[in-house]
């Protein structure tokens, strides 16, 4: 019967590959079951956090530097993409050459070149661009926050200014994909003559860009179906060697249901799905399929207030906290998909620096510290988190914050939940603790993405960034923490630039503003015909590389 | 009849202007930042202010209810927040995907719902009646969305017939009415199928088996009229009531189902309307909702015409 079952499963699976291959039966089609709920913007800045970046902007745009992703050892660092090397201008730290690969054509024929750059900054940094793009703003400009103009120094020589010396600049340009200026301007051209306010017509032209993209990476977009599918098809001529695709076709489907994606992927509807149900993994495994999971540059934390009488004032606090979860336990509480952290990034990475705090799990000498600090068993230390009960990236929350609130219960916390709603509880992280929407809590859970080191650190630790201005929540900061962080940005060789962000790194570990409980690990299933799968330390992945069986 | 018809269209004139206004009203009391998906949570405010100015939002309540309602006059409900995309060429899709979904779940719930109500009202108290009103039961007290899951692991994982997602081979771009995208719409509306079959059921069954005690009847039978003939009279009288019930489920059903929609990835008006809500678009919701609202609205009036068709005694009142 099982056999018969897997048998039946097998030749429906196969038929709807055929389906869905289309005509051309020689044709390799990857396809691909997204959390998102619809296609991620095609033209050229995608939303949908990261995972619009995955699918619809790595694969299909360049940035003038890219992420490694080609290992799952190392951590994923910032290379060489459509600028071949970059100098800050070491009379003016407020400016960068970028020196660009010559060659680069777009999918429509037309060239890459400083004019594309310059181009492609402006459609987000220039309102009075024609083609400025205000719905492309804020997914792209708070992502690269001192980048202010570029110009054009020569056809492979492009000029950036930045607000003020930011040595974090090559990290901030992977997020700015370039888009072809031709190609928009033909589809401007095209908007009908009726539409004549220069802004509408504008709009009508990105409109018509999204379902005919054109950037310069691997693969080229071929039909978008909104809301349900978005196919592309590979690049031949794509710059890159180790990068042309030999999968002809991918499709990307929207499946935001868990329970959704995984019978897709059982059914063979799909050949890959993002974030499978936990409890279906035994059974995606078993019907032949692989996880992939590694560490993502991501932090599950309780992020502290450091406000008159907030109760984690006192350090002894912050670290018994941080020695009272058993993250171990708590992995097999989520089925193993879960990493360890220890601190913001993890030892092995650039910007880690050996903190002198060790975050492990020793109950004994989190009782100690906070026996030390006034508390006990008859006298609990009471506090609030403000969490959610889902979220992109919460992982679980109640679930794990529940864990949490009975770990700390062994040494003297008397921990209450207060979980709100995902977008509100947003909303209060950058008003702060000190603002009516977090109720009086102590501390707040929302997670994080570490690539780069503004969002991994500055914005958390700076006295620069206290609400409303970004997500320094609990007010934590001070000169030393303001000087380590001026030394990081204005470090603008690379090792060094790491070195100042390992030393603030370490001191951000030794003064826990945070309690780190949590990486996400990113699991995705995949169907064994997908072939040369990397899956490095990184919220991307790369799908030039990999190969469909037939 | 003309000035009945032409008095009911008149008064769904200030109605259709009183749902836009709810609808708007609705939209904007409800909290969160209206820009939420296309503004990170670390814009500036800088950002946040220069993005309101252009998307028109730190204008006054009563003016951006003018402007939107100016254009949605003309058919243009303006762009989505989330996508850029004409938000009426949006909802007018995931309208023929839903309408694709409600019509064929509406003759399969209709179908065996009258059945189901006829005969158990017709043979009251038999064990028919217990085994249709069971169905009936079940049906309207199944959760839906369960029941898809369970239609999508024995159908689709388990015996592989029929896909577990999607409008489609090639979306419902494509759509044909050919069984490569029928067995597509089988597990939907089949799910989607279930709650109307069981109220129409539990309707029909109630209404006939009162007409059947009604002195009319019994007249009819003394006059020697076969159960054929009384048949057709109890049809005729059950109708009226029936139809504003049924009329009232397809709007449900037009309306779309945000989780049976959700477990199928069909790209319908409850899709859209879930995605709206979750992304806070504006726009969207506001255009989703209108022309859901419409619909209900249009649909009143044609079943009261129909009814008043039927029974001209409606047309008194």
């Amino acid at each position: 019967m099982r056999t018969s079952l897997l048998r039946t499963t097998a030749a429906a699976a196969l038929a709807a590959t055929m389906t869905l291959a289309g005509p051309a039966l020689a044709e390799t089609t990857l396809t691909i079951g997204m959390t998102a709920a619809d296609i991620p913007r095609t033209s050229g800045q995608p939303d949908q956090g990261f995972e619009g970046n995955r699918f619809t902007g790595i694969p299909m745009y360049d940035a003038l530097t890219h992420w490694d992703l080609s290992s799952e050892t190392d951590p994923s660092v910032v290379i060489p993409g459509l600028a071949t090397e970059w100098a800050v201008n070491p009379e003016d730290p407020t400016r960068w050459t970028f020196t660009l690969r010559e060659g680069v054509t777009f999918h429509d024929g037309s060239p890459f070149n400083a004019e594309a750059v310059v181009w492609n900054v402006e459609k987000v940094l220039n309102d009075a661009a024609p083609h400025f793009a205000p719905d492309q703003v804020g997914a792209t400009t708070s992502r690269m926050p001192t980048l202010r103009s570029a110009s054009v120094i020569d056809e492979y020589t492009v000029e950036l200014v930045t607000s003020q010396p930011d040595a974090f600049l090559p990290l901030n340009m992977t997020m700015l994909f370039m888009a072809s200026p031709a190609h928009w301007q033909a589809l401007y051209d095209a908007v009908d003559a009726s539409v004549t306010d220069p802004a509408e017509r504008a709009a009508a032209a990105w409109t018509a860009f999204a379902a005919d993209p054109s950037g310069t990476g691997p693969f080229m977009g071929d039909l978008l179906v909104p809301r349900e599918r978005f196919e592309m098809v590979r690049n031949p001529d794509y710059w890159d060697p180790a990068r042309t695709p030999t999968i002809d076709r991918v499709v990307l489907v929207p499946l935001p249901d868990a329970n959704a994606r995984t019978a897709a992927l059982l059914s063979g509807q799909v050949d890959w799905i993002e974030a499978p149900a936990p409890d279906a993994i035994p059974r995606i495994v078993a019907e032949g399929n692989v996880i992939y999971s590694n560490p993502q540059p991501h932090v599950w934390p309780w992020q502290f207030s450091f406000t008159e009488d907030s109760p984690w004032l006192d350090r002894r606090v912050r670290h018994a906290a941080n020695l009272c979860v058993n993250r171990e336990e708590l992995q097999v509480l989520l089925g193993g998909y879960m990493g360890i952290p220890q601190g913001t990034v993890n030892e092995g990475h650039p910007w880690w620096g050996n903190p002198g705090f060790e975050i492990t799990y020793d109950p004994d000498a989190a009782r100690a510290l906070m026996e030390e600090a006034g508390f006990g068993p008859d006298n609990p230390l009471e506090v609030t988190v403000q969490t959610s009960a889902s979220g992109s990236g919460q992982m679980q929350p109640v679930t794990m914050n529940e864990y949490v609130q009975q770990s700390l219960a062994d040494c003297f916390f008397d921990v209450t939940l207060d979980v709100i709603e995902w977008n509100t509880l947003f909303t209060n992280w950058r008003q702060g603790a000190l603002s009516d929407g977090s109720r009086g809590a102590d501390a707040i859970n929302v997670s994080f993405a570490t690539m780069d080191p503004f969002f991994a650190m500055v914005r958390f630790v700076s006295t620069q960034t206290f609400p409303p201005v970004s997500n320094n929540w609990g007010y934590f900061g001070n000169d030393e923490f303001d000087a380590l962080i001026a030394e990081a940005r204005t470090s603008f060789d690379g090792a060094e630039r790491d070195a100042a962000l390992a030393r603030l790194h370490a001191r951000v570990v030794e003064e826990a503003p945070f309690l780190w409980v949590a990486n996400d690990v990113g699991p995705r299933a995949m169907s064994p015909a997908v072939g040369g799968v990397v899956q490095p330390k990184s919220w991307f992945i790369d799908i030039a590389p990999m190969t469909m069986a037939e | 009849m003309l000035i009945f018809t032409a008095r009911r269209i008149a008064y769904t004139i200030p109605i259709m202007l009183g749902v836009s206004l709810v609808c708007f009203a609705l939209v904007h009391i409800s909290p969160g930042d209206p820009l939420v998906s296309i503004l990170p949570p670390d814009a500036s405010v800088e950002l946040q202010e220069q993005l309101m100015a252009i998307y028109g939002f730190d204008r006054s309540y009563p003016e951006q209810f003018l402007r939107w309602l100016g254009r949605a006059l003309q058919g243009d409900l303006g762009n989505s927040i989330a996508t850029g995309r004409p938000v009426t060429a949006e909802v007018m899709n995931a309208v023929g995907n839903t309408l694709i979904l409600a019509v064929t779940a509406t003759i399969i719930g209709f179908t065996l719902g009258g059945l189901f109500g006829f005969v158990a009202g017709f043979f009251r108290d038999s064990w028919i009646d217990k085994l249709a009103s069971t169905l009936a039961v079940v049906g309207v007290s199944v959760p839906h969305y369960w029941l898809g899951m369970v239609l999508v692991i024995i159908f689709s994982v388990e015996l592989g017939w029929f896909p577990a997602t999607g409008a489609g081979p090639g979306g419902s771009s494509q759509w044909a009415w050919d069984w490569e995208h029928m067995r597509h719409l089988v597990l939907p509306a089949v799910t989607m199928s279930v709650i109307p079959m069981g109220i129409v059921a539990r309707t029909v069954r109630a209404l006939v088996a009162d007409i059947l005690q009604q002195e009319f009847v019994t007249g009819l039978r003394a006059k020697g009229l076969l159960d054929r003939g009384v048949l057709a009279h109890v049809i005729k009288n059950a109708a009226p009531t029936a139809l504003a019930v049924m009329g009232l489920q397809l709007g449900y059903l037009l309306g779309g189902s945000i989780l049976i929609e959700t477990v199928f990835s069909w790209p319908g008006t409850g899709f859209l309307l879930g995605q709206a809500i979750f992304q806070r678009d504006l726009p969207l919701l506001q255009g989703t909702i209108l022309v859901l609202a419409m619909f209900f609205v249009i649909l009143n009036l044609v079943v009261d015409v129909v009814q008043s068709a039927l029974d001209p005694r409606l047309q008194r009142g």
